[in-house]
């Protein structure tokens, strides 16, 4: 399983095995990770989809010969407020290239159907 | 500034609570629709344990609450509202060690809708590191 890095821990995330590889991660909510009173900040949602998008296409190059992964950009959509429960979150890449990468990524509470925000994300991959 | 404010962004952030206070963001600067925030680093910020670089996401959030504060400024009046949507550019990685600042800008207020732009340094705000463009709305409306 990969090795989360210090800023996941700030979220407070949670790796949840996943299916095709990649994991869902859920975040509690937390004082850690609140904005206005009772809602989840959007930036904690965007930084929580950001993570489900790397994790996504760790797990992808893992079987492709491994590589860094750079972020280019991420382009989120806040759909709903996040409220006080689980959030989750999963990456799913859309196209493996040999130097970019596409990762869409997801952030639910109740119904992954109704999804609270959504990501669509550009890494630059350094292979190995 | 001089003159009447309908918000102060100073006192906005002196609480130092919920997400914000928790990545570390404090007030920097501000004028009549833009705002700074600055983001000292951190190791717990740090998304690459190899480099020290820290993670994408608090400057996403530092982004998101200095257009918000942008917008607010501009408004001269604190408003609920959401953010719609946020692109960020990562031009390039922060550089560990030095504090982020994030300069949030709102260039156009509708009635419902706010157009928000910025910019993220190190240092020098010539050699930025992060680009955004965003909006934000208002479900009862911003003040005209």
């Amino acid at each position: 399983m990969i090795r989360m890095p210090p800023y996941a821990e700030l979220l407070g995330l949670i790796v949840e095995t996943g299916h095709n590889g990649a994991p869902v991660l859920m975040m509690p909510f937390a004082t850690e990770v609140l904005g206005r009173p009772g809602f989840l900040h959007g930036g904690a949602i965007g930084g929580l989809m950001e993570m489900a998008a790397i994790a996504a296409l760790h797990a992808a190059l893992q079987g492709d010969g491994g590589g860094e992964i750079k972020p280019i950009n991420v382009t989120v959509d806040f759909m709903r407020g996040g409220r006080d429960k689980e959030t989750r979150s999963r990456g799913v890449v859309t196209r493996l290239g040999t130097r970019v990468a596409n990762v869409e990524a997801t952030a639910w509470q109740d119904d992954p159907a109704k999804p609270i925000a959504a990501a669509r994300t550009n890494y630059l991959i350094v292979r190995s | 500034m001089s003159g009447f404010t309908g918000f102060d962004p100073e006192r906005f952030f002196r609480a130092g609570l919920g997400h914000g206070g928790a990545l570390g963001i404090q007030y920097h600067a501000h004028g009549a629709d833009w705002a700074e925030l600055s983001l000292p680093y951190d190791e717990k910020l740090v998304g690459n344990l190899g480099t020290g670089v820290i993670a994408s996401g608090p400057i996403l959030s530092l982004m998101d609450m200095a257009t918000s504060l942008g917008v607010w400024l501009r408004a001269d009046a604190f408003v609920a509202h959401a953010t719609l949507d946020l692109r960020v550019d990562y031009l390039r990685p922060a550089t560990p060690g030095k504090t982020v600042v994030g300069r949030g800008e709102c260039y156009r207020l509708t009635r419902s809708i706010a157009f928000v732009r910025g910019q993220a340094h190190d240092g020098d705000p010539n050699d930025p590191l992060a680009h955004v463009a965003g909006t934000f709305m208002a479900p009862e409306g911003y003040p005209r």
